[in-house]
This record gives structure tokens, sequence and C-alpha cells, in this order.
């Protein structure tokens, strides 16, 4: 009996220290980004960096300034939301509503496939195939532009969008559809005025992992957008506050004042995720309530 | 649904096969050959050294210098080769007042900085290739249209003698030193309009063969068939006509020590092995034209 007991708590510490592991990555990723991240905020001024307009990390006179990626970001992620969101969540209403099961059984992988690839192959991708393509239909003098960016991060939130919306349309209770049928509605009117309602919360959860991805792609968006950093403009060349970390931080020397402020926009981008969240959690559940 | 799994995995091997295809980096396999030869050469010949060696200075080094010690210090256990790459003034300024042992430069010493007592000895050149995409007619620039179609002020092909089509620069990220060389070899630090900043030589490549109006610059060791090189003033890039001169997009990469003051054991054997023969090879693999 007393080993029993005793095999219990040890069972209930270790379960205790799991879940203490991820708190303590999100709490030691937290104090570090602050604390390696604020020093150059301080040096260069919180509004010379966050509302400067010029980055010359490197130029004999530097200056520091991110509002160019900050822009790009906001304007990449809602860009690729404009498209995606429309997309996914119809795909998602038709693969658990509409679509015959033969034909769903062979969208699904496909979308389970389209999560699996790798953010290096879309930017691959997008730098042979859409960018030489945005180049031609737009007439540009180059196709490594913010549009290109967008339409990558368009295909790639889609699965998260896709998959979690399903699951929460199809979690919808068959009570409530067939009530609506019951009353009279058609398949469709059922579908889009009491199954997606119904579903409100987990489509929303898909959107918000969806923007998550947007806003923290690196990989595939310095690939095809040419990582220039201008204002943004939809045909412009334009460097994300991603892509503002990752290719200037190889070269960056060490106790630079560089170095620092890339560790700023590392703070920066994590707030930036976290105020996303918040937002479009608050903003897209408030009407849940009424 | 078993079928279904086989081919899910079926296509996922593929792809992964083609991926590890595609990225077997040649120039890493025979990085570590040249590595392994020179080491066991440079065994028989040194005796056992000790103790560290401190060298510094230029970001666009690093990578000749990373390749040289990691040879040197596998063939000399007990000897650490650091670098620090500071820049270029700050690598020179180090020699002279004796924190570093070699201070590294990618430019030739200044007047001032040869009456403080140091002595420069070149190790290794650097060319740096223009190119531009396949279909662009132009064939020979001078470094002065380079400068204007890099800083933004001649805008299309025509001017220069190509297609009536817009220019588009495609260079390296802030802190490459490939945009360190060429923006101070052409005169434009800090005032090129680039459409692209890309993070690799191989992307520069990929981006020069994509656009059709587009020019670029890449060290002359990594330049293949998916560009064209333009000669510079009439002199096409090459290893000879960087080693002789003539060729104007290059600098040279060199060595600061102390005139007349001897340098330490180690420091010596380094600075002996980075000027012999079986250095050549790992300097030409890391994309500089070797001296020998």
């Amino acid at each position: 009996m007393k080993l029993k007991q005793s095999i219990e708590r040890i069972m209930n510490a270790v379960f205790f220290i799991c879940g203490m592991v991820s708190i303590a990555a999100v709490a030691l990723i937290t104090i570090y980004m602050v604390w390696a991240g604020l020093p150059a905020i301080i040096k260069i001024g919180p509004v010379d960096f966050l509302l400067g307009t010029e980055w010359k990390s490197t130029a004999s006179e530097p200056s520091f300034g991110i509002l160019p990626f900050i822009l790009t970001s906001v304007w990449g992620m809602v860009g690729a939301l404009i498209i995606g969101v429309p997309v996914g969540v119809l795909t998602a209403v038709f693969l658990a509503k509409l679509a015959p099961p033969k034909l769903a059984a062979l969208v699904r992988p496909a979308v389970e496939l389209l999560a699996g690839i790798p953010s290096v192959v879309y930017g691959l991708i997008g730098m042979i195939v859409l960018v030489p393509a945005v180049m031609k239909a737009f007439d540009l003098k180059s196709g490594s532009c913010l549009l290109s960016a967008i339409l990558v991060l368009a295909i790639m939130v889609l699965p998260n969008i896709i998959s979690v919306s399903e699951t929460a349309l199809r979690a919808v209770p068959p009570e409530y559809e067939e009530a609506s049928l019951g009353l009279g509605a058609t398949w469709i009117e059922t579908v889009f005025k009491v199954s997606v309602p119904a579903a409100r919360s987990g489509i929303v959860a898909g959107i918000v992992l969806g923007a998550g991805r947007a806003v923290g792609e690196a990989m595939a968006v310095m690939m095809v957008a040419g990582n220039v950093a201008n204002m943004p403009g939809l045909f412009k060349s334009v460097r994300f506050l991603t892509t503002a970390v990752a290719s200037e931080m190889s070269y960056a020397a060490d106790g630079s004042l560089q170095k620092q402020a890339l560790f700023s926009i590392g703070l920066v981008l994590f707030v930036f995720i976290m105020l996303i969240n918040w937002l479009l959690n608050t903003f897209l559940k408030r009407g849940e309530k009424q | 649904m078993k079928m279904k799994r086989f081919m899910a995995m079926a296509i996922a091997c593929v792809m992964a096969a083609g991926l590890v295809a595609c990225g077997g980096s040649e120039s890493t396999a025979t990085t570590s050959t040249a590595g392994s030869t020179t080491a066991s050469t440079a065994e028989e010949t040194t005796a056992d050294l000790s103790g560290a060696v401190a060298t510094g200075g230029s970001t666009s080094v690093e990578k000749v210098i990373g390749a040289l010690s990691e040879a040197f210090m596998e063939a000399n256990p007990g000897v650490d080769v650091t670098y620090d790459p500071t820049g270029s003034s700050a690598g020179v300024t180090g020699a002279a007042d004796g924190t570093l042992d070699i201070g590294l430069s990618s430019r030739a010493l200044k007047e001032e900085e040869i009456s403080k007592g140091l002595k420069e000895t070149t190790f290794a050149l650097d060319g740096i290739a223009i190119v531009v995409n396949t279909e662009n007619t132009v064939e020979d620039l001078s470094l002065e249209q380079i400068a204007k179609l890099a800083t933004g002020e001649i805008t299309n092909w025509s001017e220069v003698g190509g297609p009536d089509a817009p220019v588009v620069l495609i260079g390296r990220e802030a802190g490459s030193g490939t945009r360190d060389g060429f923006e101070s070899i052409v005169g434009v630090e800090d005032k090129c309009a680039y459409e692209q900043e890309l993070t690799s030589t191989g992307a520069v490549l990929a981006g020069v063969a994509a656009n059709p109006n587009a020019f670029g610059y890449v060290s002359l060791a990594s330049v293949d068939d998916t560009v064209k090189m333009v000669t510079v003033d009439g002199v096409a890039a090459s290893e000879e006509t960087v080693k002789d001169g003539s060729y104007k997009i290059q600098r040279p990469f060199v060595f600061a020590t102390k005139e007349g003051e001897e340098l330490s054991a180690q420091a010596q054997a380094f600075y002996d092995f980075a000027l012999s023969e079986d250095a050549a090879e790992l300097i030409a693999a890391a994309g500089a034209v070797p001296m020998v």
C-alpha cells in the first residue's frame, strides 16, 4: 500500500517536471530576449529605433531604424491572411461538410503534405517559378517583391488554417445541423449559418496559428522578397523582421551595436507575435459572447 | 489506407533523396581532403609546437584564415589559432600595438601604418567578378560605368551598349566581405541602389541567372556558366589577370607584422604555412587566389 502511494507521488513529480520544462523554456527565452535586446534599444533610443525609416547597419555613419521591417511584416501577414483565410476556411468547409468521401480522401492528404514541406522548399520554388512569373505578369524589372512574399506566405498558412478549422467543423454537434435542416434550411444555408458560427473559436485558432506562421517565417520570404530595407510597397523589394535578423546575423561582429540591434529586432518580433495572438484572439472571439 | 501511407513515404523518400543530392556541397568535400593531405605533410616538417596564435582583422579574410588555421591546428594539436573579425583597420592596429601576433587586412597598408613599424606580406588575392544574365549583350564595362550602374545613376542597359532594359543590382547583405570589397574598390560605399540583397554567393548567381535585367558581383572562384562574366576595362577576370594586376576589381589579403621583431615560434610556423604551397589549395578552396 505504501509502495503504491510512493510510486503515485513519484509519478506526480515526474509529470510536474515535464510540465515545468516548457514553462522554463518560455521563461528563459523571454528573459534572454529582453536582456539581449534592450541595450541596443536604449543606446539607439526607442523612438529612433522603432520609428526610424533608415537601416544602414554597416555604413560609416550607421542608422538603425526598423519601421520598414515592422510595416513589411504587418503587410506581409495581412496580405497572406487576405488570400489564405477565405481559401483555407472554404477548403475546410468543403472537406468537413460538402466533399464526397472519396474526394475528401484525396484532398486531405494533399493538405497534410503541404504542411510537411520544409519552408526552404517553398522559398526555392518561389524563387525559381513565382518570382519570374510575377516579374512577367506585372512587367516589373525584378520579381523579388512584397507581392511574391505574400503569395508564398498565403500558401504556407493554408494547412494551419485548414486542418484546425476542419477539426472544429467536424466537432459541431449534428443535432444543430439536423434542427436547421428540420426547419427547412438548405444544406449550404445550414453550413454557413449554423456549423461555421458554432465552430468559430476553432476557426479563429486556425487563423491565429496561420498569422503566427506568416509573421515568423524567415527562410521562404528571404528567398523571394529581395531583402532590401525599403519602406513596404507591393512591388518593392522589402525586408521582414525575421529576415532582417537572419540575413545579417552571420557577419555581425560580437559585441557590436549591429549585433545588439539584431537581438533588439528579435525582441520586437517576439513582442509583435504576442500582440498579434492577443489581438486576434480578443477581436475575433468577441462575437462569440453576443 | 496502407497503400496511401506507402505512397506518402515513397514521395517523402524521393524528396529527401533529391535534397541530399542537391545539398552535397563540393567545396566542403575538397576542403576536408585538402586539409588532411596538408596536415600529413606539415606534420613531418614541424616540431612539437604549442601555445596560442592571436590573429584578427578583416571580416573578408575570415573564411580563408578559418580554412588555414583549421588545417594548421590539425597538424599542430598543441597550437590554438584564434581569429577576431574586427575589420582591417583594427587588425592592423592590433599588430602595431602587439595585442595580435598577426594582423589581417583586406587592403594594402597605408603609409602611416607602415611608418608605425609594420611590414606587409600579401598571401592571397581576392578577385571579384561582375556577372550579368546570359541574355544581356553587354560584354565590357569600365570601372566608372560599373559605379554608375551600382549607384543607380545609369538605370537602363542601353546607356552602356546593352539592350533597352532596366538595370537591377543584385548584391550581398551588409557585413559580407564580397560586398565590402566590391563597394570599396568601385568606390560606391553605402551608395548602392540594391534591388536584392541575398545572403550567399549561390543565391546571387541564381538571382542573376533568373533575371535578364540583373547584374551582380561574386568572388571569382564561384562563377559558373549559368551567368555571363563581363570584362572590366577590357580585361577578363581570371586567376592570371588577378595575379598580374591587370584585372581591376581585386584586392590583396595582407599579413601585417612588426618589422624587425621576431614572431613566436608557433606564429612564425603559421605564417610560413600560410605562404607555403600546401596552403595554396586551401586558399583557392576558400575562394581567393593564392600567391604561389
